[in-house]
């Protein structure tokens, strides 16, 4: 429900009321940004989500905005939303550190990622770049050399990672939309963390170009935010081919919006078992159970093979991640973050047969999952194994044994980017503690589904994003 | 991934320190025991998946097309 202008407090507004507002003439693009700014000056230095703030960008384009509008021109459908970008889609004149120290020499982008350029097109307003794991490489939030994204609503905990900036930025109140990746669940997990939604699209749905990468084979971007219509909205501007991009889909876009209060009458709802149903505490399952009572779902499906599946991305992803980065550790490897650089190490190690042998894995269970899609439309199943847990912890527990706390927060969302199925992230508060966060799953090229499934738990008051009360 | 059982038949230091070599990688001895325990992870992760059965026909997912 939109408030009167006068006691609107644009920093907070979600992104389609600021769209709204700003092409009708009700607040121009400049009050808005300005809003922004002035909340990112008082809130991030608690968060860290900004790595730069581009305030003389973002208000030279605020008048451009407010200036075609004088003129009466027809205004795009984010005109005037604010947003930043995960620091590593390129943004002109800034090198794309991807959350390293390494980065920082790069030349200067000479242009911006794909996808900062199609928001824009579509009116909205890049205000910064947001901190991150080191190259991507993290579910923790945490970064030796930017300093930690905090945990909006705890900050004592993790925001998750790699995205921490991302998810902390949105869950802080500072911007209503945010660019992320997601390789393994980076999108994912910090939009748990933080009580966020977040939408992974189908692996090639949108175009990477002008993003640094981390495992070309898993790689996904995608927007967070704090409701679902402004996902959507975020996410219809960004899609289209891209010859840049050579894995972007020459489908035609897939209009999500028009269809989004639908409801869920004609879907065919079930709820992940088996390997999703153990590894994780009370609270991950209790979410995922209360979408299922929310969604009448009392079906229960297996994914095959999912730790093999797991098991097959842990193994990619270290091959890849260390091939791309082989140069910088052979001669730069003091300058890494010490945990990612023995994790790249590693990576580079591997046996040539064993990375194959996951390629070949991750064909047969593609497969084997596209089948269960022929039974159900949707798969529920928990982003994390626990809530957000304090900084620097190392270890997590999981059916009562102690395990690595990095490799093992991705335990659930590995196995469905794994073969690049479409996620909406909707985060579910039980209590008055932390949020968690609950995938709803899709088949291929089905996002407007996903999307279809958060918007209606939304509406019905199950999934929520609140801003976190920092200031 | 679950801390792996210890396999006595595979020696991480020892194999680290030959495939070092062959990668021109530089390796500070102190970081030894963090890569020992990532290649011990990777290891029992390739095991898993190594004792799936796949038909020969079964070829890696292509994502390059010219």
């Amino acid at each position: 429900m939109r408030q009167p202008v006068s006691e609107q407090d644009w920093s907070i507004a979600p992104a389609a009321s600021i769209a709204t507002a700003v092409a009708e003439g009700s607040v121009r693009a400049r009050t808005v940004v300005a809003a922004t700014l002035d909340r990112i000056g008082r809130v991030d230095p608690a968060v860290n989500a900004f790595t730069q703030v581009l305030a003389e960008r973002a208000l030279a384009r605020a008048d451009r905005l407010d200036t075609a509008r004088d003129r009466g021109e027809r205004l795009g459908c984010l005109a005037g939303v604010p947003f930043a970008a995960k620091n590593l889609f390129d943004i002109a004149g800034l090198p794309t550190r991807a959350g390293s120290r390494i980065n920082r020499e790069r030349a200067p982008a000479e242009r911006d990622a794909t996808l900062i350029a199609r928001l824009e097109d579509a009116g909205a307003i890049l205000v910064g770049a947001l901190n991150m794991g080191e190259y991507a490489y993290d579910f923790t939030g945490e970064n030796i050399h930017d300093g930690n994204t905090r945990n909006p609503h705890d900050l004592g905990r993790m925001s998750g990672g790699s995205s921490g900036g991302s998810g902390g930025a949105v869950a802080a109140g500072l911007v209503p939309l945010a660019l992320a990746s997601d390789t393994n669940g980076s999108i994912r997990v910090p939009s748990a963390f933080c009580g966020c939604f977040g939408l992974k699209p189908t692996y090639g749905r949108l175009s990477r170009a002008g993003s640094f990468p981390f495992v070309g084979s898993l790689d996904h971007l995608g927007p967070m935010g704090r409701s679902v219509e402004d996902l959507a909205l975020a996410y219809e501007a960004m899609q289209g081919p891209d010859p840049a991009d050579p894995v972007v889909t020459g489908r035609a876009p897939d209009p999500v919006r028009a269809g989004l209060d639908a409801g869920v009458a004609d879907l065919r709802i079930a709820v992940a078992g088996g390997y999703f149903a153990r590894g994780a505490d009370a609270d991950a399952l209790g979410a995922v159970a209360a979408l299922a009572g929310a969604l009448s779902c009392t079906c229960t499906i297996e994914i095959p093979q999912a730790a093999r599946a797991r098991a097959s991305a842990y193994l990619i992803t270290a091959a890849e991640g260390a091939a791309l980065h082989l140069d910088r550790l052979r001669t730069r490897a003091s300058e890494f973050d010490p945990a990612v650089r023995d994790r790249l190490i590693a990576g580079a190690m591997l046996p040539a047969p064993f990375v194959e042998r996951a390629q070949r894995f991750r064909r047969w269970y593609r497969a084997a999952v596209l089948d269960l899609f022929r039974e159900v439309d949707i798969i529920l199943a928990p982003c994390t194994p626990c809530r957000a847990p304090l900084s620097g912890e190392t270890t997590l527990v999981l059916d009562g044994v102690a395990v690595p706390m990095r490799a093992n927060i991705g335990l659930f969302t590995q196995p469905i980017s794994f073969i690049g199925l479409p996620v909406v992230a909707a985060p579910v508060w039980l209590d008055d503690g932390l949020p968690l966060g609950v995938q709803i799953i899709a088949a291929p090229w089905r996002e407007d589904l996903a999307l279809r499934v958060a918007r209606h738990l939304e509406r019905a008051g199950f999934v929520r994003a609140p801003v976190a009360n920092l200031a | 991934m679950t801390n792996p059982p210890e396999d006595p038949a595979f020696d991480p230091d020892t194999y680290a320190e030959a495939v070092a070599g062959l990668l021109a990688l530089p390796i500070d001895p102190a970081w030894m025991p963090s890569i020992a325990a990532n290649l011990r992870v990777l290891h029992a992760a390739a095991d898993l998946v190594g004792a799936f059965p796949l038909p020969d026909e079964a070829e890696v997912a292509p994502v390059f097309s010219a």
